[in-house]
């Protein structure tokens, strides 16, 4: 499959000077799941919705501390794609990485209830993603 | 203040929770801005619920305890004065002095003072380590009190020597009090002078019962005890000993008094208003004191001849002043006594005439003394007006009776006393003028009308419109229930969907599922689905019905949870066929039937955590646990146990865990029946069942009940002719005893009975559900359940029968299936572009031997000895 598009993120805005690094194939993602990437020192979570849309956010989990992001249930809420947080059950916006649901938990000290968003393009069947 | 100035100087002295709501019910009230209002508070906190106090030491934030909405004291037309007691009244010139000598003056004078503890005069009663209990600052006191003592009490081997309480006063407050004493981890005896506990509320037969249940919870009680003496410890000086009329002693570190309260009148008595013979000052049915710009409210009023220690009445006062202040001519409507102890555990109420006080009154009394249970109906000659009741050990039908107090109860009054389940109570339709919340003094109608004329759709909707059940909780069984029989009424569906994208229950959903034969997620929200709010689809489900489904489909045999669809719908657990730990690593628990292993296998599991690192543990339910496991190194570890003959023990799966067993007769000298081995057939049949909640089972192989069995989903009890089997027992926040099911069972008989009770509750349950709440929710209880599997009443027994067989035959060890499989195996790597390399987070610090997660702290501090790769040979 070759599947290209840009897709916006909330948290790094794209622009020329981003470095990207090629990932994996997007035929390695599990449709509707997520897969932890290693940048560098930077850990990823990347999740392959329905229609092939890769979206990449950080992979550590803002109230649990544990890098885990990638192993949560991927869903909608009202239409928007979500992933659920594997430890605590938060819900977080996959277009926006707000936190839609905190399940009543309060985010680590020193962390804030949303989750960095990456971008993510993929070309001619290959993923990529930017870390600045 | 009004735009036209003419507003009126309303001053209350009192910060507790009579004054918070005459000053709510006064602002909600008074629109056209008559009253300009100073609120004097002694204590330095808005307004708090004393009456939950003992949640402080839960939440151990006074904040959380605050009452009412803050904003009410942000009111232009309101000014709390924190930590600003009133000192004097000069009803003369209609002014109030506060403690720091300013004058304040007003038009009207509310009081609202409320009640000190009393202490009674017992020598040594002010030795360091007495403690009351009325205030946030004495149980944050307590509290560290308690914690010192403790800590004292450590020796450096770690040893912990008791803090030991004692609680002078078996009331209402002295049992939470010694409740709270437990809760701290100190032990607690009561001290009563009276006959028994909570003499006022309860009689002499509910005292005995109420002991029983007050000793189960680890609280020593003696009745008809005298404390003489408070007595310090020789060396501390701290409170060491209390001495009893009988000659008595007990050793103590810490003494609540919890002996009753004394209305605080001070300000009145000086201000020569009219005093009752035992304290607070005397108002009439409008709340006037003998001044009648002076009301009192509250505790410290004494109405019809004396002082109420209960919110309930004080908040009705504050209703009739706002009343009378805003021109009204509301009265007094005579106060309601009802009570429910707030004590975990122990169920206790009381309401009306509980001691059979009015003439001619009969008594309809049901007990049970070994469980504890004792129930009393107070009723009037003709044996139909309901005069009052005392419920202990089972408060269950307190909250439908309470409100039909000085009615007419239909039908025979014993019903309403059997244990649940146990003959059918008739169906009680509350009038509605019956008071349904006497915190907030909420009639059944006015819960009724929330419903029908201001829109509200669920309990939380009517709790905020109507203040029912905000206070101390006791009705809200009741509110739930007139809530959800008005909504059905009003045509309104009460909802049960199980989320945003399915409008159908669990159990509803998997007859559709299993009736129209479906096998895919897709498939399933595609036919069944409905489109959430602001949506354009029903979307892909979520975190709440994605396992759910994933249950169903593994219910009906649909192969592999791993399989095609099917994974993309499973919790993480299930995923990576291990339990997630709080690092972010996973535990690996290799089934053990019937806690049973050979030595070879221990060997196994030994070598196999030595190797990768693992920290090793005996869990709960007779098997082993070995947490620390990488996502990538879980297959590795899996090959290696599944080689050794190990298979999944199901430990990350709503599903069967454990079949504890006892050693039984092979080897016990009581034993009747081979224990073991039907704990290990049973754990073999039923392993890998996909269930709407865990499920465990036990098998005792005598009476003596070495497996706990009746604290299980499903207990075997051998007896000298077969086995008993109980069900709907469980563990876990609110302990049950399972109960009996069928006795003298032959091993067919009994498998399937099981068989049919698991296929059941898996069909019919709700999402998350265990078998206790089921059983409860089946029609007509466990007599429903029994029904259906012993005697077939609905026809679907053999299908049943035929589920579980297909399940027995269609099982495949999970682990096995993804070791043969590289493409369920490409699912356990760490990272997708480097899929062996361990994430560098990972840090651990050594404990007793091995190694545990190492905290934020240790991290910072660099103590941490191992980073993630610490196996010595993988
Ligand atoms: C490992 C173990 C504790 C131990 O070190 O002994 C344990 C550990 C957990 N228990 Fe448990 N329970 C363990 C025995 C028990 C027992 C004792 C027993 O089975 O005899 C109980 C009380 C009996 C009962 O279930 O009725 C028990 C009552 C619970 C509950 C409360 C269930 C309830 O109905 O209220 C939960 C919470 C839940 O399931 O929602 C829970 C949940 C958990 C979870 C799954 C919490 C979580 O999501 O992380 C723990 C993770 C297990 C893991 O990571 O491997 N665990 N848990 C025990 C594993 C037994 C096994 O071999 O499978
Ligand atoms: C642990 C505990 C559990 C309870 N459980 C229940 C229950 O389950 N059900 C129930 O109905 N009741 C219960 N109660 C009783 C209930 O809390 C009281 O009935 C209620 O608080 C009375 O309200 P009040 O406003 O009259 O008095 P309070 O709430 O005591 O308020 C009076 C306030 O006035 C202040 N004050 C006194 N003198 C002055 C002054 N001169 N100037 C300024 N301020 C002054 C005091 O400091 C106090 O803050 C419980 C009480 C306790 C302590
Ligand atoms: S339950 Fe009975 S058979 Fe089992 S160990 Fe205890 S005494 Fe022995
Ligand atoms: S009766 Fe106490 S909150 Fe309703």
């Amino acid at each position: 499959m070759s599947v290209t598009q840009e897709q916006p993120a909330a948290a790094a805005p794209q622009t020329d000077d981003l470095s990207w690094e090629r990932v994996c194939l997007l035929s390695d993602l599990f449709p509707e799941r997520g897969s932890a990437a290693l940048l560098g020192d930077t850990q990823v979570a990347l999740f392959r919705l329905p229609d092939d849309v890769v979206v990449a956010t950080q992979q550590l989990d803002p109230f649990s501390g544990a890098n885990v992001m990638s192993r949560g249930i991927v869903g909608t809420r009202a239409g928007v794609p979500t992933v659920a947080a594997p430890v605590y059950k938060q819900v977080y916006s996959l277009v926006t990485g707000e936190c839609l649901d905190t399940a009543g938990y309060s985010p680590r000290p020193g962390r804030e209830p949303r989750l960095v968003k990456y971008p993510v393009e993929v070309r001619d069947g290959v993923v990529h993603v930017a870390v600045q | 203040m009004d735009s036209s100035g003419e507003s009126r100087r309303l001053v209350v002295v009192g910060g507790g929770m009579v004054a918070q709501r005459f000053v709510e019910a006064l602002r909600a009230r008074d629109t056209a801005g008559t009253w300009q209002v100073d609120v004097f508070a002694e204590e330095p906190r808005k307004p708090y619920d004393r009456v939950a106090l003992t949640k402080y030491f839960e939440v151990r934030d006074p904040e959380e305890l605050t009452l009412g909405d803050p904003a009410l004291w942000d009111d232009p037309a309101v000014t709390l004065h924190r930590d600003c007691a009133v000192t004097a009244i000069d009803r003369e010139a209609r002014t109030v002095t506060d403690r720091l000598g300013r004058v304040h003056p007003y038009d009207e004078l509310v009081l609202a003072t409320g009640s000190n503890a009393a202490m009674p005069p017992i020598p040594g009663n002010d030795l360091p380590g007495v403690f009351v209990y009325r205030t946030i600052d004495d149980v944050a006191a307590l509290r560290g009190w308690v914690e010192q003592k403790r800590e004292a009490g450590t020796t450096a081997g770690g040893f912990v020597k008791p803090v030991r309480g004692a609680v002078i006063g078996g009331g209402l407050l002295g049992l939470e009090a010694a409740g709270a004493l437990k809760a701290l981890g100190a032990e607690a005896t009561v001290i009563e002078f009276g006959t028994h506990l909570m003499g006022v509320q309860i009689d002499l037969g509910g005292g005995h019962a109420l002991k029983r249940l007050i000793n189960d919870k680890g609280i020593g009680v003696r009745p008809q005890t005298a404390t003489s003496a408070m007595k310090p410890h020789k060396r501390t000086g701290h409170v060491g000993h209390l001495e009893f009329g009988d000659g008595g002693r007990l050793d103590v570190d810490v003494v609540v008094v919890a002996t009753g309260v004394r209305p605080r009148d001070e300000l009145a008595r000086t201000a020569g208003l009219e005093i009752g013979e035992r304290g607070g000052a005397v108002v009439d049915l409008a709340c006037r004191t003998s001044d009648e710009h002076v009301h009192a409210i509250g505790e410290v009023a004494c109405i019809e001849g004396r002082c109420i220690g209960l919110v309930a009445p004080g908040y009705a006062m504050a209703e009739v002043v706002v009343d009378r202040l805003l021109g009204g001519e509301a009265t007094f409507p005579g106060a309601d006594t009802a009570t429910k102890l707030k004590l975990s555990g122990v169920d206790v109420a009381s309401f009306g005439d509980a001691h059979g006080r009015t003439e001619d009154a009969m008594e309809v009394v049901w007990a049970d003394p070994a469980a504890g249970v004792y129930k009393k109906l107070v009723l009037s000659d003709d044996a139909r007006t309901l005069l009052g009741g005392v419920f202990v050990g089972d408060a269950a039908p307190y909250a439908s009776l309470r409100p039909m107090l000085g009615s007419q109860l239909p039908g025979d009054p014993g019903a309403f006393l059997l244990p649940e389940g146990g003959g059918g109570a008739p169906a009680l339709e509350l009038p509605d003028d019956a008071n349904v919340c006497s915190c907030n003094n909420v009639s059944a109608g006015t819960i009724r009308a929330a419903v029908t004329e201001h829109e509200c759709t669920d309990v939380a909707g009517v709790k905020a419109c109507t203040r029912a059940g905000t206070t101390c909780g006791s009705c809200l069984p009741l509110v739930k229930k007139i809530t959800n029989t008005e909504l059905q009424r009003a045509g309104i569906t009460v909802s049960n969907a199980l989320c945003e994208h399915f409008e159908l229950t669990r159990a509803q959903l998997f007859d559709a599922v299993r009736v129209a034969d479906l096998h895919t997620f897709t498939e399933i929200i595609g036919r069944f689905g409905r489109v959430p709010e602001g949506a354009d689809g029903p979307g892909r489900g979520c975190d709440i019905c994605k396992p759910v489904v994933a249950s169903i489909l593994a219910s009906l045999g649909n192969g592999h949870i791993l399989a095609g669809e099917q994974a993309t719908l499973q919790d993480t657990n299930d995923h990576m066929l291990a339990n997630l730990q709080k690092d972010g690593t996973y535990s690996v628990v290799p089934r053990m039937p019937g806690g049973e292993v050979t030595p070879e296998g221990l060997i196994v599991v030994g070598e196999v955590a030595r190797d990768f690192g693992l920290y090793t543990k005996i869990t709960g339910g007779q098997r082993i646990d070995m947490f620390g496991a990488r996502v990538e190194q879980l297959p590795d570890i899996w090959r290696r146990l599944v080689d050794a003959g190990f298979e999944s023990g199901h430990a990350y799966g709503k599903s069967l865990r454990t079949v504890k067993s006892c050693v039984g007769s092979t080897w016990c000298r009581y034993g009747v029946q081979d224990s073991v081995g039907m704990a290990v057939d049973l754990e073999l049949r039923y392993r890998g069942l996909r269930s709407p909640h865990k499920l465990k089972l036990g098998v005792s192989g005598c009476a003596r009940e070495c497996a706990e069995a009746r604290g299980k989903d499903v207990g075997v009890i051998a007896t000298e002719k077969g086995w008993n089997v109980y069900v709907g027992g469980n563990g876990g926040f609110t302990p049950r005893h399972a109960q009996l099911l069928a006795e003298d069972l032959t091993d067919e008989e009994l498998v399937r009975t099981i068989d049919r009770f698991l296929m059941y509750y898996v069909r019919t349950a709700d999402r998350l559900q265990r078998t206790a709440t089921w059983i409860q929710d089946v029609e007509g209880g466990l007599e429903g359940v029994r029904k259906v599997i012993l005697e077939d009443s609905l026809g679907i027994a053999a299908d049943l029968d035929e589920a579980m067989a297909r399940h027995v035959a269609n099982y495949e060890d999970e682990w096995r299936a993804v070791l043969d499989d590289p493409e369920k195996l490409r699912r356990f790597s760490s990272f997708v572009n480097a899929p062996r390399t361990a994430d560098p987070t990972l840090a651990y610090v050594p404990e007793r031997g091995q190694r545990r997660p190492a905290t934020d702290e240790e991290r910072a501090s660099g103590v941490i000895i191992a980073g993630p790769k610490l196996e010595v040979r993988a």
